[in-house]
């Protein structure tokens, strides 16, 4: 198994004086794994997300995108990465109210240059795929949170990506719609998507096949253990190590 | 793995069609707004317009009237000398002009002095209503292309006996509103044998009460001398007849004769209205640069506010130039608005003034175009820096709560 994502000794530093948000963080995400990030709050998480989402670029520290050093690459071309190669799920859905869940969906493909029918059409398929064929021309207002999640689930899948980066997807949602988010998550990943979750439900992140726990910006424990789902995890790299 | 050599060769694009939609989306979703600051560039285009418009009708309207009256008629009128004193012209003043090479047709008017015109024998004598009397040369008519109202013009008979015809002003003053009334001059009654429309291009006989020649030698005592020339003259030849009349009507004293061309004066007050279109146009300008500066604060607003849309953008896969096309089409959009807006209304108010006036409505449609150019010169200004600023926004934004 290659690489999706894969951080060398990444430490990322904010301010004068600096404040270390991620202090020697190695880590290595293989296709087709489904990894949660644990940790309380201020312990990196966020920070962590945003250097695997190449949102951010480490003070120091490699991160590879499919083997490509991030360093490397130009603003545009990171963009162009976002838009083919990686979804996002954001705590807050960052749904746009004023129009419906499809246009919604489909803005995940506006930065692919794809025409807009080709868009909606993908978009009502995504929605089919989390479960929403019903709820096509709702606004997000008229949703549910769990319906809200799902429509911004979609949207970070609709172009099929290789990698889907989670923030506390669970976080605004009751434990029953929570629970529908993480079945959801565990399709997905049973489709071929590799998944990284950040959560600081410990609950969930129970349930996915391997568990990083982050603390004061550092990996403290990267544990494996047996996979309920057919998807067998095998890629369990040892801190830092190249494959 | 499949699709994993995409890296490269995947780019992030954002067609322009979708730049126009997010562009329209944007203002959409905040229509007061939108609706409020395209208004100020709308009142800005819309003065501009309607003042360059009313401007250019009230030429067209000039153009018009002086293609209807034309430009060649020159007049001659007894100055005054060296010592202040009025020279009269000479009798022969009319056929003199008449015989200038390019003239081609004259006619005289002579005010016969202290003669009132009075509309019966119970007005007391001095209330002339400031209406003059003149004698008139039978051919007045055709040289100031004048229209009778009511009635006729003098003929060779009527010319000789108590006949008068008269100005459109003098008659109103005098209450005659049609042929056939009577009039009282020097103690006799005259017949009112015509009413003259108003004649634009000598205002001087609007106010008149016109006999004929031979009728004025009556009143006076002895002929009556001319005191203005009308002379019709060759267009092409307008400036040389001009500096030949004079000397001919007068070979001892030409300085002692004023020859003016009527069409110049209308020409000159339009010249003078010109420079206050001139002011006009500026306080417009000012109002279009106010309007602008209004889109550049809605702009900086809107960014500062979807700081977070922006970053979801960001990690959508947009660049840089692709929020930066965003904003700015959004306020090219937002002022075009404004300035269609302004263009309609300004064209309205242009419309409505010079129907009201009865005059045609001209607008060039380059000052429309302009219009809408300068709008968009505005849009992409003012929305220039918000953009800019929206482009360097951090993706990291979109995960801040």
């Amino acid at each position: 198994m290659s690489a999706v994502i894969e951080l060398t000794g990444v430490t990322r530093e904010y301010g004068r004086p600096p404040t270390t948000a991620l202090d020697g963080v190695s880590l290595r995400v293989d296709h087709g794994e489904m990894v949660a990030v644990v940790g309380p709050s201020g312990s990196g998480k966020s920070t962590l997300l945003n250097v695997l989402g190449t949102l951010d670029r480490p003070t120091s520290g490699t991160v590879a995108v499919d083997g490509v050093d991030v360093a490397t690459q130009s603003d545009a071309q990171l963009s162009a990465l976002r838009a083919h190669r990686i979804g996002f799920v954001f705590q807050q859905f960052h749904l746009s109210d004023g129009v419906c869940a499809t246009d919604n969906v489909a803005d995940g493909l506006l930065y692919t240059g794809t025409p807009i029918r080709e868009r909606r059409r993908r978009a009502t398929e995504a929605l089919h795929r989390v479960g929403l064929g019903h709820r096509l021309t709702h606004r997000p207002n008229q949703l549910s949170g769990g319906e809200r999640q799902r429509v911004a689930i979609a949207r970070a899948v609709v172009h099929r990506p290789p990698l889907l980066l989670a923030d506390e997807p669970t976080g605004n949602l009751d434990s029953r719609a929570g629970e529908g988010i993480v079945a959801l998550l565990h399709e997905l990943h049973a489709e071929g998507t590799s998944i990284v979750v950040i959560t600081h439900d410990v609950e969930l992140a129970r349930r996915l096949p391997r568990r990083v726990t982050i603390r004061d910006g550092r990996v403290a424990d990267d544990s494996a253990r047996a996979s309920e789902t057919a998807t067998v995890s095998v890629g369990r790299p040892d801190l830092g190590a190249g494959s | 793995m499949t699709g994993q050599d995409g890296v490269g060769d995947a780019r992030s694009r954002l067609l322009a069609s979708d730049v126009a939609r997010l562009g329209v989306s944007g203002l959409v979703a905040r229509p007061t707004r939108a609706v409020l600051s395209a208004l100020g560039i709308a009142i800005g285009i819309a003065a501009m317009i309607a003042v360059v418009g009313i401007s250019t009708s009230s030429r067209a309207q000039l153009t018009a009237t002086l293609d209807q009256l034309g430009t060649n008629l020159l007049t001659a009128s007894q100055g005054t000398d060296f010592f202040g004193e009025s020279v009269s012209l000479p009798l022969t003043a009319g056929a003199s002009a008449g015989n200038v090479d390019g003239v081609e047709s004259a006619a005289t008017t002579g005010s016969v002095p202290d003669t009132g015109v009075y509309r019966n024998s119970r007005v007391p004598d001095g209330n002339t209503n400031g209406i003059t009397l003149r004698t008139a040369s039978p051919r007045l008519l055709e040289v100031l292309e004048a229209e009778v109202a009511t009635g006729s013009w003098l003929t060779a008979g009527t010319a000789q006996y108590p006949v008068v015809v008269l100005g459109a002003e003098a008659a109103e003053l005098l209450g005659v509103a049609e042929a056939g009334r009577h009039v009282v001059i020097a103690d006799s009654e005259y017949v009112v044998a015509g009413i003259l429309e108003p004649v634009p291009l000598a205002a001087e006989i609007d106010s008149s009460a016109l006999v004929g020649e031979v009728a004025g030698e009556s009143l006076a005592g002895e002929p009556v001398a001319p005191t203005t020339v009308y002379t019709r003259v060759d267009p092409e030849r307008v400036e040389q007849v001009r500096e030949l009349i004079a000397p001919t009507i007068q070979p001892r004293s030409p300085s002692d004769v004023e020859v003016t061309r009527p069409s110049d004066a209308l020409a000159a007050k339009q010249a003078a209205d010109q420079a206050f279109t001139g002011l006009l146009v500026g306080l417009g300008s000012v109002a279009l640069l106010v309007g602008g500066i209004g889109v550049a604060n809605t702009m900086v607003i809107s960014v500062l506010e979807r700081r977070r849309e922006i970053g979801l953008r960001r990690a959508l896969g947009a660049t840089k130039p692709h929020i930066r096309r965003q904003f700015l089409a959004e306020a090219l959009f937002l002022s075009a608005l404004g300035g269609v807006a302004g263009v309609v209304l300004g064209t309205g108010v242009t419309a409505v003034f010079a129907v009201s006036k009865g005059w045609p409505v001209s607008i060039p449609p380059v000052v429309l175009a302009g219009g809408l150019a300068a709008t968009l010169v505005i849009g992409a200004l003012a929305g220039l820096w918000p953009a800019v600023r929206a482009a360097r926004i951090p993706p990291t934004e979109a995960l801040q709560s």
